[in-house]
């Protein structure tokens, strides 16, 4: 009694009925990963804002200058004695930055270092030519912006943050001369790359307004 | 204390020094090679340029215990070298030195220089020269010499 | 053999000039020769000639010359010399010169003590080393002529060979032994100025290649077996004393040998450490906890300073020079009125080698090894500290790197605190060193000035009237120097420059006020000339600005008639300098200044445009009359130097400043000298020639660049700059 067409048109209303109640808990893995997308999207931009607040820190920031000389100091000065950043970042001959820095602290004279002490590149610039701080959004573009030289992939900046000996360096920053502590960037090393992976994994989200 | 193996203008010279005990003292006080100059310990004269492994380097900053097995080339020793002493050559042949003390640094840093470069423009010169501070002010001559000495190598 | 003679009873030898001769045991002509200039020096018994004196000729012909002042960088261990081989006729290439130790023989002719200052060097000595160096040539050839039996006249001298006819000819070598016996003579004829062979000729240094190779060595250099070092923890503001000190850290670190007080030039007391070497002694000063008294002790600062001096500035002082009347600047419109007051910060000399001194006491002698550049004072500070007499102390004169006036202490504060560090080290060699950091906080500075101004313009644009005050410490209120330097309250040395400026100003009138703020001072490079001759130049310029006259023109007319030595260096400045000036590329603008400083006239023009808003000095044109030039290499490399010497004072970190009593800087980070790139790219130097007594050119080159420098920056900003340092432009 029951013919072929209102069969199928049983079917498609199941089928209806079945889509429609997937957005609803009756199919509870849909509607997470809905869900997972907007949060993920505000934990991510939350883990970048944490990734940030390390980056601009000056034990980060003083080499990610968009000059031809590197800054020092939490006052983030102009680096002293007229050192500048040369074609490599590793300043010039009779003034590299390997003058002075070498690949550990010497807290004994009070000069920071780290392995292959340099300049981040130019394209790595987080200030802008007044040595102003570029805004967050500003940066994470920077980071995100495939089409730069040397950029990064999101696995390649985690293991850079994880791994890189001058990052490392920034939350072992060593002593100055007068024998006190170099100020340290807001979170632990540990803490740095776990935000990192997190801003990472929610794909590289960055904020809006900048 | 700890004891060191330096190689110093060719030479393995050992001492022993506490390991924060920067290169310059090391050198002046226990090799007593008093060529290198103390002029500031905080790395802005460069009175105290040595070279490390062929990097123009700032004694008084690097710790004994970060120069490892790198080789050290001092003022004493420059002059082995065809750059180091066509250097000395136009120091002395321009009249370069005043008192003097901080040429062994000035001459240091101008043969990594021209190591580097074998014909600096001036724009060269004062980037690799603008850290070494000459009180007497001998800058002039030094620029000159820096000239002559290319010239000669080249 | 050995023989001695003193010569004090030869025919017509006045007591005050005499020549003591004697061969050695290794044989060779000593000579030695103490000279009076009846003008102006005073009459110093010498009591003791020293066993080697100015002139020791070997027997292999080599000449070793005693200079009677330390060398320093300004060349005078090349110069003096050259003036003595010259008339001596002496082979060049056979020349050493050693710089003498301290003895009465080597005072400076017209001071009357054994120094370096006041670019004295030349201007005291050339007319001793020429007489020198002409005795001892003749007593050579009076030598060759005994030999040869026949008469002096019949000799002559050419590059240490004397001639004799028929072909004869011997070595100043081979003559030594014998003209060691020649009676030395009264009066000898010096060469005429068309006869020098050495004299006016560019000469290098005799010291250049030590200098290069790292051979040479420094009075910081020095190492003598068993010797140890000392460093000095300084009361933070001068005059303090410690109340507690707890030296338990620093006397455990190995190779610390000994913590005590000493007492310091300011009334204050000090902490010595003393350890086997100079970087344990720093590391155990570090951990030095001291607790410092200050009650009774002035802090200075600055901000209070300046205030006020401001305030002394607007008052009258006590009266250095006034003539006619000033009341021509009451009623003066603001058109025709300039007033003006100027600032000037503590400046700090910073010679590249930190102060040092070694010394070691035996007991009823000491010897002392120092770069000083007031031998005969230190050698007594020491002596009176180590309760010796002058000559039991021996004093070697080390090279020096570097000065300006840093080691020319009247209160020999740095060889007073080696003596009571040898005193009870007693036997042993004890090497002070003076860190960077002590260098830059210790005081001695140049002092802090301030100026105030009024002038009266005429109608011809020219100064008609001109009110000065200049505010500033005395360098020598309470030091043996003030009877000398001090006339009606006015230091000389504070007004030089300014009250006998050489300008035609009819009514003029300068006074001074000299406060007493708790800051040593001490004269810096060119003195009173560091501040005046801004001041001075400076102002010129804007009158010449404000009559719409030529900057040189106005000067040419502005200077007094007789002011001839002063238009010849404008003139050659202006020739050597027309060209570029009127051909200055975009952005670029030229400044003149002229300035006399101790008895050399100099002018300069020079090319500046900004960079990275600070003054870049492209190029600098100076002209200088020093009189007989003797070596004009010497004289072009003070000159070219000089002025960047005198960048100092414009740098934006070119400033001691003070607060809570002590200065806030305590190294060349934040009192930094010009590096390569503040100094001027090139000089060119032009020296008149002249035939006049010679005068110097250590300090004369100082003054002028910087009034030069603000007067090119006003054509580029149109802005005065009346307080140094330049902060930003």
């Amino acid at each position: 009694m029951y013919s072929d067409m209102a069969l199928r048109g049983w079917s498609a209303l199941l089928i209806l009925i079945a889509c429609l109640a997937c957005s609803s808990t009756l199919c509870p893995a849909q509607e997470t990963s809905q869900k997972v997308a907007s949060t993920n999207s505000a934990a991510g931009i939350a883990a970048w804002q944490q990734v940030y607040s390390v980056l601009t820190t000056p034990r980060c920031i003083n080499c990610h200058t968009a000059t031809n000389y590197p800054e020092q100091g939490d006052d983030r000065h102009r680096h002293l004695f007229n050192v500048v950043r040369g074609p490599g970042g590793k300043g010039v001959a009779g003034l590299n930055c390997a003058t002075c820095h070498q690949s550990a602290n010497a807290d004994s004279t009070g000069v920071p270092g780290a392995y292959n002490w340099h300049l981040a590149p130019l394209s790595m610039e987080w200030q802008d030519t007044n040595d102003g701080i570029l805004s967050s959004t500003a940066v994470c573009q920077s980071l995100t912006d495939h089409s730069k030289s040397g950029s990064l992939d999101g696995p390649g900046i985690v293991r850079h943050h994880e791994q890189e000996p001058l990052v490392l360096w920034a939350f072992q920053p060593g002593h100055r001369r007068d024998g006190t502590a170099r100020s340290l960037p807001p979170l632990t090393h540990e803490q740095f790359v776990a935000a990192t992976r997190t801003w990472v994994d929610a794909g590289m989200p960055c904020p809006q307004n900048p | 204390m700890q004891t060191y193996k330096l190689s110093v203008n060719g030479q393995t010279r050992e001492v022993t020094a506490d390991p924060g005990t920067p290169l310059l003292w090391v050198l002046r006080e226990d090799l007593k090679m008093t060529g290198t100059k103390y002029g500031c310990g905080i790395s802005a004269c460069g009175a105290c340029t040595v070279h490390l492994a062929g990097v123009a380097t700032r004694s008084c900053v690097v710790p004994v215990s970060l120069v490892g097995n790198r080789p050290i080339v001092t003022i004493e020793g420059v002059g082995e070298d065809r750059v180091g002493r066509a250097v000395q050559d136009a120091w002395v042949a321009e009249d370069v030195v005043q008192c003097g003390y901080c040429q062994s640094g000035q001459i240091m840093s101008a043969v990594a220089l021209l190591k580097s470069r074998r014909q600096p423009s001036d724009e060269d010169i004062e980037e690799s020269m603008g850290g070494n501070i000459c009180r007497c002010g001998t800058y002039v001559r030094i620029r000159n010499a820096i000239k002559t000495a290319a010239q000669q190598l080249a | 053999m050995s023989a001695t003679t003193m010569l004090s009873s030869e025919s017509g030898l006045s007591r005050r000039s005499f020549l003591r001769v004697s061969a050695t045991a290794a044989g060779g002509l000593i000579v030695a020769l103490y000279l009076d200039f009846p003008v102006r020096a005073q009459t110093p018994q010498a009591k003791t000639y020293p066993p080697d004196a100015f002139v020791h000729i070997q027997r292999d012909g080599k000449i070793v010359i005693q200079v009677n002042r330390l060398e320093f960088g300004q060349g005078v261990q090349t110069s003096l010399p050259m003036v003595l081989a010259d008339e001596m006729d002496a082979d060049w290439s056979h020349v050493v010169a050693e710089l003498a130790p301290a003895a009465d023989v080597y005072k400076d002719p017209v001071f009357g003590i054994q120094m370096v200052g006041g670019s004295g060097s030349i201007a005291h000595s050339f007319q001793q080393y020429r007489e020198l160096g002409a005795k001892t040539r003749a007593m050579l050839v009076a030598a060759a002529a005994q030999q040869w039996k026949i008469s002096a006249a019949q000799c002559r001298t050419e590059a240490s060979v004397v001639y004799g006819p028929g072909g004869r000819s011997a070595t100043y070598g081979e003559l030594a032994d014998s003209a060691a016996h020649m009676s030395v003579p009264e009066n000898v004829p010096l060469k005429k100025a068309s006869e020098f062979k050495l004299i006016g000729k560019d000469t290098r240094r005799l010291d250049s290649r030590p200098k290069c190779d790292g051979s040479m060595k420094f009075g910081l250099d020095l190492d003598l077996p068993g010797m140890k070092v000392a460093v000095v923890a300084h009361p933070p503001i001068f005059g303090g004393t410690p109340k507690s000190i707890d030296d338990k850290a620093a006397r455990g670190i190995p190779g610390v040998i000994d913590v005590f007080e000493i007492p310091t030039s300011s009334k204050g007391t000090a902490v010595v450490v003393v350890a086997d070497k100079f970087w344990t002694a720093k590391q155990a000063r570090d951990r030095l906890s001291i607790d410092w008294d200050f009650s009774g002790v002035e802090p200075a600062d600055t901000k209070q300073l300046r205030a006020k001096y401001k305030e002394l500035a607007a008052t009258p002082g006590n009266v250095a020079v006034t003539r006619g009347d000033l009341s021509v600047l009451n009623g003066t419109s603001a058109a025709s009125r300039i007033e003006a007051e100027y600032e000037f910060p503590y400046l700090a000399h910073t010679p590249m080698e930190p102060l040092n001194t070694t010394i070691r006491f035996d007991g009823d002698r000491a010897e002392v090894w120092a770069g000083s550049q007031f031998q005969t004072v230190d050698q007594m500070a020491i002596a009176e500290t180590l309760g010796l007499k002058p000559e039991q102390v021996t004093f070697h004169t080390e090279m020096a790197g570097g000065g300006f006036g840093r080691r020319a202490t009247p209160d020999s504060h740095v060889q007073r605190e080696a003596a009571t560090i040898a005193k009870r080290c007693k036997g042993i060699p004890v090497k002070l060193i003076w860190t960077r950091e002590d260098d830059v906080q210790g005081g001695y500075y140049r002092p802090m000035f301030a100026h105030r101004i009024e002038i009266g313009i005429g109608a011809d644009g020219m100064p008609l009237a001109w009110r000065h005050v200049i505010v500033g410490q005395s360098l020598v209120a309470g030091t043996p120097f003030a009877a000398m330097l001090i006339k009606n309250g006015v230091d000389e040395t504070a007004v030089e420059g300014a009250a006998d400026n050489p300008y035609e100003i009819p009514n003029f009138t300068l006074t001074a006020h000299h406060p007493t703020p708790n800051v040593p001072v001490l004269w810096w490079r060119s003195v009173g000339h560091t501040h005046t001759a801004f001041v001075m130049e400076t102002l010129v310029d804007e009158l010449a600005s404000r009559a719409g006259a030529d900057p040189i023109a106005y000067r040419r007319k502005l200077l007094k008639p007789d002011e001839k030595r002063m238009r010849g260096v404008l003139d050659l400045m202006d020739e050597k300098s027309a060209s570029w000036r009127n051909h200055l590329a975009e952005g670029h603008a030229a400044g003149v200044a002229c300035h006399e400083c101790f008895g050399t006239n100099v002018a300069c023009a020079v090319d500046v445009s900004i960079e990275n808003k600070r003054p870049k000095i492209h190029r600098v044109t100076v002209a200088m009359d020093c009189g007989i030039a003797v070596n004009p290499l010497t004289i072009e490399s003070q000159f070219q130097a000089g002025v960047s010497f005198g960048v100092s004072q414009l740098m934006a970190k070119g400033a001691i400043t003070f607060k809570s009593g002590h200065a806030e800087q305590n190294n060349f980070d934040g009192y930094t000298p010009p590096y390569i790139i503040d100094a001027p790219v090139a000089v060119d130097v032009h020296i008149v020639p002249s035939t006049e007594e010679p005068s110097g050119c250590g300090e004369p080159p100082v003054p002028v660049i910087s009034p030069a420098v603000v007067n090119a920056l006003f054509r580029l900003t149109r802005k005065r700059y009346r307080t140094l340092p330049l902060l930003s432009l």
